[in-house]
């Protein structure tokens, strides 16, 4: 007689916790139930997205680098996991691959973006990026775990916390990465997965006054009102890609900061 | 190890972190302020009221080995007299000579409104025991000199030893008696302007009437940044204990445009109670005929030539 | 004594110095009664038919006519930058764009006085900061933009960096022909075509600034100039053929803006307002510090996005500090705008007078305890006299919005974690200043103040090497340095990795 397996229940990731949609409510997708976030736990999870954002952009680059390379090492342990609720092995593969390559960003974004101004007067002046803060991530629907990633990890990098809305059609990639992120030494609160409806869920993120960017890489045609909706506190807004990798990617989640102090004795 | 005496009257030492706390002075951004105030615009009736108070506030001044009574006679003719064409232009405030020299310029200032400074404590390097400047002091007073122009002891001052250089100023201005004293830091050797602030500090502290920028025997002497340093001292002391305190930039002040700006300077430091030459004092030796061939300008309309204004 | 010694007058010290007047010439500027829209290269009249006046804030006096651009106007205007982009100027070698620019500020130089008058007399603000900071820094800003114009591979690592095409620039009152140099210089110097909206009260030197174009030859229809109220902004934001546009000016219109251009795929910066917190330690260099108290709200009559509108000082050195500062205050001369002697000139225009009064009434009303040097302002034009609130709360509305004028609201922090949460107590994050002695707190309040521009132990300095804008609700987008290129260019993708 062979075993019934024992299921895994798809909740949402919001500070750390695992909890259930405040609403009570889920959806199916991609044969599960799987939890259907209301706009309170959008609330929720950008409230926890701004408590962890002091730790998060504090912690020295060496260790955010770490902390990024950690959890390449928890999806390579689980890649079958992965492969099985995301587009199969090779869409892992790159997803674990693109966390090395921003893990090893982490400290040198800041020497490639930052400059040293050479003003006409006796002043050192520099400028150097600083994260934006909380950043609000609507991630493309395919591929349903590398497009998270793609999106997420030059947000983490940068100092950011972030609050996803996971692919709509198949969100069980996005809770299993939550579970790894769980795992990985990512404070609590640094990263929130929601999955839902993105047309109930998108414009709470992108109203939202508390969060300082939008990447609306898996809008479509809500962008308009999307951002619309983000000018209310002039939202950075990037229409991000889940194909793109670069430095560039980072820089669109950072501020610059420039600093001027006179020389003299 | 020296032990400072009690304070004069008027002026104690900050317990409390308010002023004259000794602070510190941003050297960027006070020579952006002086700079700024240099670019004042002094036209028309407020430049002639400018020359005619440089004339006022100038201490008229010769330093050299080879000063005679011959060349303060000269001296003192023009200080009484700086145009003989025109009676209208002041007499200086003083001449400023060697101790050897104050009995022939009292001579020839009597009667007349001109002062007479006589430097002294080992001018220009006061590396001399502090017994030997006391005499020297007493001396010059003796002799008559209307005011002492004296050096600090940078040596202790730059090796920490300020109570050393405060004891000195508190036993010359006792040797003074009536007579005003000038208290010379010598900006140049100080290095920063923090130390600029704190020797300002430490001569009022310690007694001084004046405090002076130089000897006028560096190449560094007055600039208009430290004079603004020093005037802000004299403001902060003024402020805390209402003692009003002169001043006097001296050395490197040889154009009559120089003085102007110096004047904007005090005049927007200080306020118009300074303008005076009880408080304010212009040392120098060249700029008196920069001025007079100015202020001539401005009677005439004409500019001027150097040959009609006499060398003394 | 001699004789003559004995004839020698002996009048008391006089007393009382006043400065007499130093009026910078006004002679070196000539004025047209009436400007059209500057379109592919040369004045037309406008097609909207409209004009409207230009005064100078200090008399009141009409000045002369501008074109109010209409749909049309700015239609044209796009169309001529469009022409020229795709018709010569994208394909020009880099090189010789760069040369165009040189000759720019090199006119801009050369001009600078008949600039700087104009400029204080269209504006209101004082010819010695005309004189010794809008323009020198206007020709510095072509001057550094021009040499990277040929150099753009360099500032961004493996990317072939492309112009974007017709930029949409709309520039504020405060700084018209600096705000203009910020614009166009990084523009051009990225193979972009430009049309430019200035200022509805500030329009002059920017018309002027179209001869100095006719002397540089730059190519017809590479800078176009229509000029209007805030409904020509508009328009040049609605248009279709503008691929990105870039806004100085206040948040609200920022907003309105950023809303207007949701879902167009148009690139956007915008350079807002701000509330800056200028934040005095008990170590600062106390006459240094209050000099930039003067410096940060004074200047430019307060009409500065970036001003220290907000002074937190520490508690333990509040009474020095306001003492200082008081009796600074009586030093500064508020007048004509084209004396140079004048630090504080006319307010740029009657509204934003009546905006000023109104929230200085406000603060009154709150409880906020007022202070004004005496101070005699002419009759005729808009003045206010610099003001000093002391006793503010946080939640006060002189603290919290922002006045654009001469107005400082002084609060006071006990540590520098509660200087840190005041001074990042607000929507706004331009900039902010600190003061001192100590280097390590100063790195620590450097990181920690959410603020584009951090000055410590200075204030209100700027530098086309410097790149210079806000976090949160201040903007988003660099403007000056390396980082200012970065918004007229496409960054054409490399290889995806993967």
């Amino acid at each position: 007689m062979s075993r019934l397996p024992v299921r895994k229940t798809y909740k949402l990731f919001i500070g750390g916790d695992f909890p259930r949609s405040e609403s009570g409510r889920t959806y199916e997708a991609q044969g599960q139930n799987v939890a259907r976030a209301s706009r309170k736990d959008v609330r929720d999870a950008v409230r926890s997205a701004r408590g962890a954002f002091a730790k998060w952009r504090g912690m020295t680059a060496y260790n955010r680098g770490q902390v990024l390379y950690r959890i390449a090492e928890m999806m390579e342990s689980r890649m079958e996991e992965f492969a099985e609720r995301a587009g199969g092995r090779k869409e892992v593969e790159t997803a674990v691959d693109r966390w090395v390559w921003y893990a090893g960003w982490a400290d040198k974004y800041a020497q490639v973006l930052g400059t040293s101004n050479p003003v006409a007067a006796p002043y050192f002046n520099f400028t150097i990026p600083e994260p934006t803060g909380v950043v609000g991530i609507v991630a493309p629907d395919e591929p349903p775990l590398d497009g998270l990633v793609a999106r997420l990890a030059p947000v983490l990098v940068g100092g950011n916390t972030a609050v996803a809305l996971a692919s709509e059609p198949a969100p069980l990639a996005a809770i299993e990465l939550a579970e790894a992120l769980a795992t990985a030494d990512v404070p609590g609160g640094v990263v929130n997965i929601l999955t839902g409806y993105r047309s109930e869920l998108a414009p709470w993120l992108a109203g939202h006054m508390d969060v300082n960017a939008i990447d609306l890489a898996g809008a479509d045609g809500e962008i308009p009102e999307l951002e619309r909706l983000a000018a209310e506190n002039v939202k950075r807004v990037v229409r991000g890609r889940a194909d793109r990798q670069s430095p560039y990617e980072i820089a669109a989640f950072l501020e610059l900061k420039t600093v001027w102090h006179p020389i003299g004795v | 190890m020296a032990k400072a005496p009690a304070l004069p009257s008027g002026f104690e030492l900050p317990l409390e972190p308010r002023l004259p706390r000794i602070g510190s002075i941003d050297q960027v951004a006070v020579e952006e302020r002086a700079a700024a105030l240099a670019r004042r615009s002094i036209k028309r009736e407020a430049k002639r009221f400018a020359l005619d108070m440089a004339v006022r506030m100038m201490d008229l001044t010769t330093l050299e080995g080879q000063d005679t009574p011959g060349k303060i006679a000269a001296l003192t003719s023009k200080a009484i007299r700086p145009d003989p064409a025109d009676a209208s232009v002041p007499s200086v405030a003083a001449v400023c000579v060697y101790p050897n020299l104050v009995p022939a310029a009292l001579e020839r200032v009597r009667g007349s409104s001109v002062k007479v400074a006589s430097v002294a404590t080992a001018f220009p390097s006061g590396q001399s025991p502090t017994q030997v400047k006391v005499a020297e002091v007493r001396e010059v007073v003796d002799m008559g000199a209307h005011e002492v122009d004296m050096v600090i002891d940078r040596g202790a001052f730059l090796s920490g030893r300020y109570a050393k250089v405060y004891d000195e100023i508190v036993q010359v201005k006792d040797a003074c008696g009536e007579a005003h004293l000038k208290v010379i830091l010598e900006v140049g050797e100080l290095g920063t302007y923090d130390n600029v602030r704190r020797a300002s500090l430490l001569a009022m502290a310690a007694g001084a009437d004046f405090i002076k920028t130089s000897t006028g025997k560096l190449p560094q002497a007055a600039t208009l940044p430290v004079t603004l340093v020093m005037l802000e001292a004299i403001r902060d002391v003024y402020h805390e204990t209402g003692r009003k305190i002169g001043m006097k930039p001296a050395g490197g002040i040889r154009q009559a445009k120089q003085a102007v700006q110096y004047l904007v300077q005090l005049y927007e430091t200080l306020g118009a109670e300074w303008l005076t030459p009880d408080l304010y004092r212009l040392g120098a030796s060249t700029l008196l005929n920069d001025v007079l061939m100015q202020i001539r300008k401005e009677k005439t309309g004409r500019y001027q030539s150097p040959d009609y204004f006499t060398i003394d | 004594m001699t004789d003559l010694e004995r004839k020698q007058d002996r009048s008391p010290v006089p007393s009382g110095w006043d400065y007499a007047p130093a009026p910078e010439a006004r002679d070196i500027v000539t004025l047209e009664e009436r400007y059209g829209v500057y379109v592919g290269g040369e004045f037309v009249e406008p097609r909207s038919g409209e004009h409207l006046a230009t005064v100078s804030p200090s008399s009141e006096e009409q000045l002369a006519e501008v074109a109010q651009a209409g749909p049309e106007d700015v239609d044209l205007a796009v169309g001529a930058a469009r022409d020229a982009f795709e018709n010569g100027w994208s394909a020009l070698a880099p090189s010789e764009r760069a040369k165009y620019l040189f000759r720019i500020a090199r006119i801009l130089q050369e001009r600078s006085r008949e600039f700087a008058v104009l400029e204080s007399l269209d504006g209101g603000k004082p010819i010695k900061e005309s004189r010794d900071v809008d323009l020198p820094l206007s020709a510095a800003h072509f001057f550094y933009y021009a040499g990277w114009a040929d150099k753009l591979e360099y500032a961004f690592p493996n990317r072939s960096p492309r112009p974007v095409g017709v930029a949409g620039q709309i520039i504020p009152w405060n700084f018209p022909l600096l705000m203009l140099s910020w614009k166009i210089a990084p523009a051009l110097a990225a193979g972009n075509t430009v049309v430019l909206k200035p200022a509805e009260t500030t329009p002059l030197t920017a018309l002027l600034f179209a001869d100095v174009l006719r002397q540089a030859e730059l190519p017809p229809g590479v800078v176009n100039i229509v000029t209007g109220d805030g409904r020509t902004g508009a328009e040049l934001v609605k248009h279709p053929g503008v691929d990105k546009i870039a806004f100085t000016g206040s948040t609200e219109v920022g907003k309105a803006i950023q809303r207007e251009l949701a879902g167009s795929g148009k690139r956007l910066t915008l350079e807002l307002g701000g509330k800056a917190a200028n934040i005095i330690f008990d170590d600062a260099a106390l006459d240094q510090a209050v000099e930039g108290i003067v410096n940060g709200i004074y200047f430019n009559q307060g009409h500065v996005c970036c001003a220290g509108s907000r002074l937190l000082v520490q508690e333990s050195i509040y009474e020095p500090v306001i003492e200082k500062l008081k009796r600074r205050l009586t030093t500064l001369r508020v007048g004509d705008p084209l004396d140079k002697n004048t630090d504080v000139g006319a307010i740029n225009s009657k509204q934003q007078l009546e905006k000023i009064e109104e929230l200085v009434a406000s603060g009154e009303e709150e409880g906020a305890e007022i202070y004004q040097p005496p101070c005699r302002l002419p009759e005729k034009g808009y003045w206010f006299v610099p003001t000093v609130f002391t006793n503010v709360a946080q939640s006060y509305r002189i603290a919290q919005e922002e006045i654009f004028g001469p107005v400082l609201s002084v609060l006071t922090f006990r540590t520098p974690d509660e200087a840190v949460e005041k001074a990042n107590n607000t929507p706004y994050g331009l900039s902010a200043g600190v003061w001192t002695e100590k280097g390590s707190r100063i790195l620590s309040m450097a990181n920690r103040l959410e603020a584009g521009v951090v000055w410590a132990n200075t204030y209100n300095r700027f530098d086309p090497t410097s790149p210079f804008g806000g976090y949160k609700e201040s903007g988003f987008g660099r403007e000056g340095g390396l980082h200012g290129l970065e918004p007229y260019l496409e960054l054409d993708e490399s290889e995806v990795r993967g």
